[in-house]
């Protein structure tokens, strides 16, 4: 593991220790009340998930077009990841809307994009643990589907009628909001490429372990 | 190029064709389809609103997986695939008629369940059909296109059968929505063309990105 | 036989217990509904669990992927040391 790795652990761990106060000394909102302050952490995550699933998406294609291994670990690793932040995402959000709108789950265009993307990543997965010799190929060329996903599901919700959000929100935040917010964007993107270098890492010992069993076969 | 996408097609049409093999096995398992749902979702002789169009994007879309599944079978079986591949023929255009085949057989399928859903559901389908006619057909392409490219990429995998749907679904669902949405709105007492236009539209963009990413990655998929 | 003695005790107890007690008190008949425009306060769903079922649930999953990624790192390195050392007992 590279030499910044573990003082980056502990910058993000006081950071995310640190987050819960600026996220409580933050104005309430005049609508919403307490429930939305879920919004810290909700946003962040479902900036990570989208991050992720383009990260996985570059690197399939770079692994499709460039036969690099080191490409399809890094594909392999960001898809997990973005499976990890839409789960947060995807629960985070219906626990404020069953408040904010009254319903865990409405099928707008933002939560059905998203949580297809979700699905995407997640078919990832199975491809490449169950697909067989090849699968991972095939799980880059899904993972380039799914990156073409990600504007739709960023831009739908101020093209389409939704009670989601719309994108305006984040650029018109007043200060005191901001602040809380973007610490926790510092926060999870941190926890982001931390978290990959990690799994990342897990790749390179599996494709040693393969290495060493294919010498001992010679 | 367009020769040789016209000779697969060509290909792929005459031996079906002679067996109808494919053709006759995805036909019935749509129209049960259809059937399971009515009887599913039928309360006192009366279907849900709005419940033929999703079932018969349902249909095609269970039937369209299983014609790609069997379709792709048999170039497994007489290991068709890898003699097209080593053809000296461009690979896209290899996915291009392949894509036409698939497309062909879910029309001719479609042909006949539009009638059978209207019949069942009491649903007005053919009122407008130029515009289901575009609905259909931009739908259909747009859910071939990407369940061509993953039947070939499955061909030499393991579980393919049951990993054709698990790939090809979560994708596709935003043709589905646009498909069932656009005829749902041509079910509708007064017609918004308005509507229907820009769920078409949407479909277009879609296939255009679909095809275009499949023709740009079925060359790096289909090599070892 | 003793069991159908039993039973019949058994069948006799409610009875006397509902003649012990008083008539309980019924609530005064609904004549008319009345509308507000607000749920009070005491009413609406309470904000507070929903934020901390959030954050809890965020910071477990969190920690629960990096126990999962450590787990199977671990597992791989294992298999890793006893291959080498394998491979060099035989060198």
């Amino acid at each position: 593991m590279p030499k910044w790795f573990l003082p980056l652990v502990a910058v993000a761990a006081v950071m995310f220790a640190a987050s819960p106060f600026l996220i409580a000394n933050a104005p309430y909102e005049a609508t919403m009340g307490l429930v939305q302050k879920i919004f810290y952490y909700h946003l962040p995550s479902a900036w990570v998930f989208l991050l992720s699933a383009i990260v996985c998406g570059i690197a399939s294609a770079r692994f499709l077009f460039g036969g690099s291994p080191r490409q399809d670990r890094l594909a392999y690793a960001a898809a997990e990841l973005t499976v990890l932040f839409g789960a947060i995402v995807l629960v985070t959000g219906p626990l404020w809307a069953r408040k904010a709108w009254g319903v865990w789950w409405q099928w707008d265009v933002r939560l059905t994009s998203s949580l297809m993307g979700w699905m995407v990543a997640w078919a990832y997965l199975l491809v490449r643990k169950y697909g067989g010799p090849g699968s991972d190929k095939l799980a880059a060329g899904l993972a380039l589907f799914g990156m073409a996903n990600v504007p739709f599901v960023y831009i739908s919700v101020n093209y389409w009628r939704t009670i989601h959000p719309a994108t305006s929100v984040v650029p018109t935040l007043p200060v005191d909001m901001g602040l809380a917010l973007w610490f926790a964007v510092a926060c999870f993107l941190l926890l982001f490429v931390l978290l990959l270098r990690l799994r990342v890492y897990l790749e390179e010992q599996r494709a040693r372990l393969d290495a060493l069993y294919l010498s001992l076969d010679e | 190029m367009i020769r040789t996408a016209w000779l697969v097609l060509k290909k792929d049409l005459t031996v079906e064709v002679r067996s109808l093999e494919i053709a006759y096995t995805t036909l019935f398992f749509a129209i049960s389809c259809v059937l399971f749902f009515a009887f599913a979702l039928v309360k006192e002789g009366k279907a849900p609103e709005d419940g033929a169009a999703g079932i018969l994007w349902i249909a095609i879309a269970f039937g369209g997986t299983l014609a790609l599944g069997r379709t792709f079978e048999r170039e497994r079986q007489s290991e068709t695939l890898r003699a097209l591949l080593m053809a000296p023929a461009a690979r896209p255009a290899i996915y291009v008629g392949k894509l036409l085949g698939i497309v062909a057989l879910l029309v001719a399928a479609e042909i006949v369940l539009v009638p059978l859903v209207a019949f069942l559901f009491q649903a007005p389908l053919l009122s407008h059909p130029f515009w289901l006619s575009a609905v259909l057909l931009t739908g259909t392409i747009g859910f071939a296109a990407v369940g061509t490219l993953f039947s070939a990429m499955l061909v030499r995998a393991r579980s393919r059968d049951v990993l054709l749907p698990v790939l090809l679904y979560p994708i596709t669902v935003p043709v589905i929505i646009a498909g069932v949405r656009a005829t749902a709105a041509l079910l509708q007492p007064d017609v918004e063309l308005a509507l229907v236009r820009f769920w078409v539209a949407l479909l277009i963009a879609l296939d255009a990105v679909f095809v275009t990413l499949a023709l740009w990655t079925f060359e790096p998929l289909m090599t070892d | 036989m003793r069991a159908l003695v039993l039973l019949l005790l058994l069948s006799f107890s409610p009875s006397v217990t509902f003649a012990q007690q008083p008539e309980p008190q019924q609530p005064k008949q609904t004549d008319e509904f009345v509308p507000i425009s607000q749920l009070p306060p005491q009413d609406q769903l309470p904000a507070a669990p929903l934020l901390v079922i959030a954050y809890a649930f965020v910071w477990l999953v969190l920690f629960a992927y990096v126990v999962s990624v450590s787990r199977r790192l671990a597992k791989v390195q294992h298999e890793v040391q006893r291959l080498e050392s394998d491979i060099a007992k035989r060198a």
